[in-house]
């Protein structure tokens, strides 16, 4: 399918690209796929499948087991046995071993898993390749070196690790979310129940054969496919010790609600609507692509995303024209073209809730723009969108999209900046762009939100804490920080 | 012709005063012997959220002072308590301690909140650090107040349970509303008084004696409590502030192993990571 580049009423065309698809003979997807536990692939007590399609196309690429309570059953029973048994035991030095040689495997077989990212999820392919299928290696290798380290991670404390740890992750990076959760999990001497997704297991299926050819153990990572259903079963199960969430605050609050009494640890990372702050004197075209990243990376679907564009009133008509220049030359389309910039809506069910979102920002007052790009005709897409004249109070400025939709608001003062960047219930990422040192540290200091991007916007490392503020979760995931989550902490 | 003794009026501390319940009620502290000790004031749920609001308007100015200005009031607090000793292990030995076991816990608490007060300008040095990130960015993570705290205190010991609880919350900058101990008292008020002569600004610390049943659900449901201290809930209690925690995914801290602990302080903060590209 040939395109030719987007245009808009009032831009011209800019250049042509040539189409560049990325092969899909590297995969060699299954017809179907049972569930991880215990080192084996297994057929479901609960005799359910579902299938997962290909977002950018709506095709079936697989069926996927989904587990029930008994399926559960036997994966905590497996975690735990090997908990009791090889994993608990090991010296952190073997354990670190492991985790190397799975952070080495996954970079061997970094264009399978990144090209089955894109096909499950419909993340734009260079993403895949060059964002998330690297730091999940380089998460397994920082986390694989703290193994045999545990006793210098915080003076003066004595971890241990907890037991079995139940993990439910997103759609949105799904092989980068296993990573975030197995890597410092199994590095803190835990074993682990995972479940994926419903529309993205293909990738945490494969990272479970990865295990199996690595030579891991069975049962210190089991993954057990499924819906709602199934990560409420895996929370909920007696004989979990820690659950760690990642996902939409409203779930997350079911499972706080669920565990209330337990005694479980729990960690939970959840919903965001960071503000992204442009201060008069920012280096204005750096910021324009920093707002780009912000919110188109990974089509909006990111909770980090930077979706509340904070503008100082000064600059707001001539950063408004810029940013709708710069959106129209993005190329909206096919993930596996290594071109795309935004590729395709996750689910259907997602597509409708932007939809729906962006319907409300109509209706409520506030000024839209989309770039004129034609969209493939199967499959999810969704334009890339701006809101101006948007007031605090709108949905759109409040509520999380989990799209490619940008609200834009103003400021004057710093003051009012922190006021209305903090005015949320979330917290977890905010950014900021000026060229005043002593601004960025001041604001630094009073935006309420676990990760501030300074001048530049989301970026990831292992080694880096990641987490939220208020509503938006707690816990971190990475760098020292992170294994505080999977250990028992206390002293003595 | 013997002298009639001066008894004093236990009343709430809030937002730097010590006002009676709204609600007009009180209650018994009950001494050792059975004997009524004093009647002390029973927060009202409308008492617990006036606590709450002066203790968010309180945080920004304890949050932004420096570590080192916030050791010195700490300290301060030490030695303000070190002038009541008396006082304390009195109200200790009148609610059934020994003389002997009350001095020791009288000093075990005095001798925490130094403790404590050395920490304030040196935690962030242990909690926080820079990252090295695989780029050419500077990126540092720091722990910051979590916000407003609301402890339950333990029931016992009184005044060490209270202090345990009290100075971890209030190292790294966090205001709080505390449920002090429901059967003893006396001595978290006697506390707040040698706060309020302290340089402990005021609403940074507010405390209420009451019924811990009647008011730690509005506690746990509160919106604007950011974390409850459940150190010295009951099991039901705890399930309870969990579930209230729900509603604005509150910290929920259950630690109560680590008498005195630098991570006591860790569970009160939450870590902020910054990043900024390094170039020409």
């Amino acid at each position: 399918m040939s395109r030719s580049l987007p245009t808009t009423s009032h831009r011209p065309l800019l250049w042509e690209y040539a189409r560049s698809t990325e092969s899909t003979e590297i995969v060699d997807i299954e017809e179907s796929y049972g569930l991880f536990i215990d080192g084996e692939f297994r057929k479901p007590k609960s005799g359910r499948t579902f299938p997962t399609i290909n977002p950018a196309t709506e095709e079936r690429l697989s069926t996927v087991a989904e587990a029930g309570e008994a399926d559960i059953d036997d994966a905590v029973a497996a975690a735990r046995a090997a908990f009791d048994g090889v994993w608990g035991s090991m010296s952190g030095a073997e354990r670190a071993k492991h985790l190397f040689r799975l952070a080495r495997m996954v970079q061997e077989r970094s264009r399978e898993l990144a090209v089955l990212e894109t096909l499950d999820g419909g993340k734009p392919i260079k993403e895949s390749r060059d964002v998330d299928i690297p730091l999940v290696a380089a998460h397994f290798f920082y986390h694989a070196g703290w193994a045999d380290k545990l006793d210098y991670l915080f003076p003066g404390m004595r971890p241990r690790a907890l037991g079995v740890a139940g993990q439910v992750i997103p759609w949105n990076f799904p092989l980068l979310m296993l990573a975030w959760k197995v890597a410092p999990a199994m590095a803190a001497g835990n074993t682990v129940v995972l479940k994926p997704a419903e529309t993205t297991p293909l990738t945490a299926l494969a990272f479970a054969s990865i295990a199996v050819e690595a030579g891991l153990p069975p049962g210190v990572l089991n993954v057990v496919t499924g819906a709602g259903a199934t990560g409420a079963a895996v929370v909920g199960h007696p004989d979990v010790d820690k659950v760690a969430f990642t996902g939409s605050t409203a779930v997350g609050k079911v499972i706080q609600d669920r565990l209330a009494g337990s005694g479980k640890r729990l960690t939970l990372e959840l919903g965001g609507k960071a503000a992204h702050v442009i201060f008069e004197d920012a280096p204005i075209d750096q910021a324009i692509e920093g707002v780009i990243n912000g919110i188109f990376f990974n089509q909006g679907h990111v909770c980090c995303a930077g979706s509340r564009l904070l503008v100082e009133e000064s600059i707001h008509d001539r950063f408004v024209d810029k940013l709708k220049r710069r959106l129209s030359t993005l190329r909206v389309g096919d993930p596996m073209d290594k071109n795309t910039d935004v590729g395709a809506i996750n689910s259907r069910e997602q597509l409708e809730k932007i939809t729906e979102l962006v319907d409300s920002g109509v209706s409520e007052g506030a000024e839209m723009f989309q770039p004129d790009c034609a969209l493939p005709e199967r499959g999810f897409f969704f334009r890339p969108t701006l809101f101006t004249g948007v007031s605090q109070s709108h949905r759109i400025a409040q509520e999380e999209i989990f799209g490619p939709v940008l609200a834009i608001l103003t400021f004057r003062t710093p003051e009012e900046a922190v006021e209305k960047a903090n005015n949320t219930p979330y917290g977890l990422s905010a950014g900021v762009w000026t060229t005043k040192g002593s601004r960025i540290l001041w604001m630094a200091d009073r935006m309420k939100a676990g990760v501030v991007w300074a001048n530049t916007y989301n970026k990831f490392d292992p080694t880096s804490p990641f987490g939220g503020y208020k509503e938006s979760g707690f816990g971190r995931e990475g760098g020292r920080h992170g294994l505080l989550g999977y250990l028992d902490w206390s002293e003595g | 012709m013997s002298r009639l003794d001066v008894k004093k009026t236990y009343k709430l501390y809030v937002g730097g005063k010590f006002p009676r319940s709204e609600s007009g009620r009180s209650y018994p502290a009950v001494g050792g012997d059975g004997e009524v000790l004093a009647r002390m004031a029973r927060a009202s749920r409308k008492d617990l959220r006036d606590a709450v609001r002066v203790a968010r308007s309180a945080l920004d100015g304890w949050a932004g002072a420096t570590g080192y200005n916030r050791g010195q009031v700490l300290y301060r607090v030490a030695e303000t308590l070190e002038d009541r000793k008396d006082t304390f292990v009195e109200q200790l030995t009148m609610t059934g301690a020994n003389r002997q076991a009350a001095r020791r816990e009288v000093a075990a608490g005095i001798d925490r909140m130094v403790w404590y007060a050395g920490w304030a300008d040196k935690f962030v040095q242990i909690l926080g650090n820079l990252n090295p990130v695989a780029g050419p960015f500077f990126n540092i993570s720091v722990p910051e107040p979590t916000g407003v705290v609301g402890i339950v205190a333990p029931e016992a010991p009184a005044l060490l349970g209270l202090i345990s609880r009290l100075a971890p919350v209030l190292v790294p900058g966090n205001t709080t509303v505390v449920l002090a101990s429901e059967r003893h008292p006396m001595p978290a008020i006697t506390l707040a008084e040698a706060l309020h002569s302290s340089d402990v600004p005021p609403g940074v610390v507010n405390i209420l004696t009451g019924r811990k049943d009647e008011l730690i659900g509005v506690l746990a449901d509160h919106m604007d409590v950011n974390a409850v201290d459940a150190g010295g809930a009951a099991g039901d209690q705890l399930t309870r502030i969990q579930q209230g925690a729900v509603h604005n995914v509150k910290r929920v801290v259950t630690m109560n192993g680590p008498t005195q602990s630098p991570y006591l302080i860790a569970a009160f903060t939450e870590t902020k990571t910054v990043w900024h590209p390094k170039g020409l």
